[in-house]
């Protein structure tokens, strides 16, 4: 893949050409729409729904409180049953864990199981810097893979694609690197599903060494689960002799049992479904049956840094399910490449300022404004992660961040607001000045709002926010000044 | 320092200042009634994945595997109870002699009846993970008692050392416009005889 989401523009800019793009507008509405109605049928027939997302929250927050002793103890687990694991602080140190694996085996190609945080650090580019090819296996990442494109969903890397685009790539990228598109091939997402199978099955059959991600970690047993739908987790994570998992070190959960609740929550989120096809779930190395070497990654790469932000912690619950992002007003006309990261929507809107920190890179900055406030993806989220206010807290972290050189107008109003509020007498001498601004206004102001009142159009300064506004024009007497004047309203009604 | 050093060294520095108490979880899924009909619900549900349900008694398992495999190249795992006529047994074959293979035949351990979920825990009768996996027909064999209610039951019965595969249909993908397909890397076609 030669596409890479760095040097992305920050969120308005990228959402501006975006909305321009009516193809994929009309993609997005679609798809989304469609998963909204699924989610929502499952989701209604657990009757103590709210109580699981609590116990999700609940397990996540204390796993979080005392990580540490958790990964230790998944540590020892997964060692005790042959597994190896690694640490790593950074991607660079994940990959680089990864690229020695494949080079002590001697392999110049790996099959992937989807995996977002494979994709968080890079890990295709890095391994192809040392020779190694990495297939991705998934339907969707490999249209995203083909077509070298950037994933814009978590759960549906390709969600801006339709299936007439999807052929296309199919049919002109598969013969480049293995089983070619089969020849009469029309845009039936059956069809499309089978040239998948067909082409991705050499691949499964040759390969020696896997990488995986995980959706959880036990740490009491030293268990991975890999959740997935189409079969092709499974290939990977079985038929290999070598696999490699990267498991961010928020995914910890401490007893098996705790597993009962993610296995409801996630898949009814996720993609709808009661259950999702096929979970495996493995501990180390099972004697006789798939991978006879397994190695564990764990990776930081900024997770700490959210550990460390108490408003923003809440954000490592995740299991990447993607339901915020479905009823996210703001994705659903933008997609997700107007993020700029392989965690789009809202979770992403407050998951890479908290693991890459504000104030250093604009289009990270820009992300905690991708948002209208509205709290669909509260509601959705199975894990109860409260986006709207980590969001409005990172925005107090990007002004933070920013206070040193001249202050923004929006700050100067801002600062001028607090102090005609703060007392009654400069506020009544602003109000007497208001008031001849109205006057004036009332007479030159060329628009009127509904109920009979002018409006200002365009203020100097404010081209781009008063553009697409009306400001009433003030009122030419103030609120205390009428109650003066009247008495309160008496002298007016008998008037 | 070790990578290992600093990934629990930043943990801990991280929640230096947090207040570690525990927080209450509710548990209060785990003791939901269950249906009125477990096992009808489970064929129910396995049926809503596109999958084909049967039901019979445990005379007539037997026949209907045989029926539902004959004329195929079929692959059993050692020590599955119900003979299949014309079957090789698995004895490490690859997995290009898999994919040489129509069809499998095994049992399973769970039955989840709330979701329609086949567990597999890939002992005697289940076989190694890549057996279910390769050829295009699993057929499967579910006791009617090893059916349970709901996720967390089946959680609590599991043994997490074993691997298991969790199956609710055939495999499927909604990655083009979110539309389902069934049939993709797994099994196209999932065959469930529900016994007893």
């Amino acid at each position: 893949m030669t596409a890479t989401f760095v040097g992305m523009p920050p969120f308005p800019e990228a959402a501006r050409a975006a909305l321009a793009d009516t193809q994929l507008r009309s993609n997005l509405a679609h798809a989304t729409a469609t998963i909204r109605a699924k989610r929502a049928a499952v989701v209604a027939e657990v009757d103590d729904w709210e109580e699981l997302r609590l116990a999700g929250a609940a397990i996540k927050d204390n796993t979080l409180l005392h990580l540490d002793e958790h990964l230790v103890a998944l540590e020892a687990a997964l060692t005790a049953r042959g597994a190896t694991v690694h640490w790593a602080t950074d991607a660079a140190e994940a990959c680089a864990v990864v690229a020695r694996v494949a080079r002590d085996h001697g392999v110049d190609e790996v099959v992937k199981v989807k995996s977002m945080v494979t994709q968080e650090i890079g890990l295709n580019e890095a391994l192809a810097a040392e020779g190694v090819l990495a297939w991705e296996t998934d339907l969707a990442e490999l249209i995203v893979q083909l077509g070298d494109d950037l994933p814009s969903h978590i759960l549906v890397p390709a969600i801006h694609r339709n299936r007439a685009e999807i052929r296309e790539i199919f049919e002109r990228r598969m013969k480049d690197v293995g089983r070619p598109a089969p020849d009469d091939l029309v845009d039936d997402p059956a069809r499309l599903a089978e040239a998948a199978r067909l082409h991705l099955r050499e691949k499964f059959l040759r390969a020696r060494m896997a990488v995986s991600g995980a959706n959880f970690a036990v740490a009491e047993t030293g268990t991975l689960v890999v959740v997935e739908s189409e079969g092709n987790g499974r290939m990977c994570l079985t038929l290999p002799d070598v696999l490699v998992s990267v498991v961010g070190i928020e995914k910890v959960v401490p007893t098996w049992q705790d597993l009962d609740v993610f296995l409801q929550l996630l898949p009814r989120s996720s993609t709808g479904e009661r259950m999702n096809p096929y979970t495996s779930t493995w501990t180390g190395v099972t004697p006789g049956d798939g991978p006879q070497e397994v190695h564990v990654v764990l990776l930081d790469n900024g997770r700490t840094r959210a550990l460390a932000d108490e408003v923003g912690r809440q954000a490592l619950r995740c299991i990447r399910c993607s339901a915020c992002l479905n009823v996210c007003p703001v994705y659903e006309r933008t997609g997700g490449h107007a993020y700029g990261s392989v965690y789009p929507g809202p979770i992403g809107a407050i998951l890479n300022p908290l693991l890459r920190g504000v104030g250093t890179d604009e289009q990270v900055d820009s992300l905690p404004y991708a948002s209208s406030l509205c709290g669909a993806c509260f509601e959705a989220c199975p894990v109860r992660i409260d986006i709207p206010s980590v969001l409005v807290d990172l925005r107090a972290q990007v002004v933070d961040a920013h206070r040193a050189g001249a202050p923004k107008p929006e700050a100067l109003a801002m600062r001028a607001a607090a102090w005609s509020l703060g007392s009654g007498a400069r506020l009544g001498r602003l109000e007497r000045l208001s008031g001849v601004v109205g006057r004036v206004a009332g007479r030159l102001g060329r628009r009127t709002l509904p109920g009979g009142r002018r409006a200002l159009g365009r203020l100097p300064g404010l081209g781009g926010w008063s553009g697409a506004r009306d400001l009433p024009a003030p009122p030419v007497e103030s609120f205390r000044a009428w109650w003066r004047r009247t008495d309160g309203g008496r002298t007016e009604e008998r008037a | 320092m070790s990578a290992r050093d600093d990934v629990l060294g930043s943990v801990r520095r991280a929640l230096a200042a947090a207040d570690r108490s525990p927080v209450p979880v509710p548990d209060g899924h785990r003791s939901r009634p269950g249906p009125a009909d477990v096992v009808g619900l489970f064929a129910e549900r396995v049926a809503d994945y596109r999958a084909v349900v049967e039901r019979c008694s445990a005379d007539e398992a037997a026949g209907r595997v045989a029926a539902v495999v004959e004329g195929l190249r079929v692959v059993v795992p050692p020590g599955l109870p119900w003979p299949v006529p014309g079957a090789v047994v698995d004895d490490g074959l690859t997995a290009a002699e898999l994919d040489g293979l129509d069809a499998v035949v095994t049992g399973a351990t769970l039955g989840i009846a709330e979701t329609g979920t086949i567990v597999l825990t890939h002992g005697p009768g289940q076989g190694r993970r890549a057996l279910t996996l390769v050829p295009d027909l699993h057929v499967c064999v579910v006791r009617a008692g090893d059916v349970v209610g709901d996720v967390s039951s089946a959680v609590r019965l599991l043994d997490p050392v074993l691997p298991q595969t969790w199956i609710s249909g055939p495999s499927a993908t909604s990655d083009i416009e979110l539309s389902r397909v069934e049939g993709v890397h797994g099994p196209r076609t999932l065959h469930v005889i529900v016994v007893g």
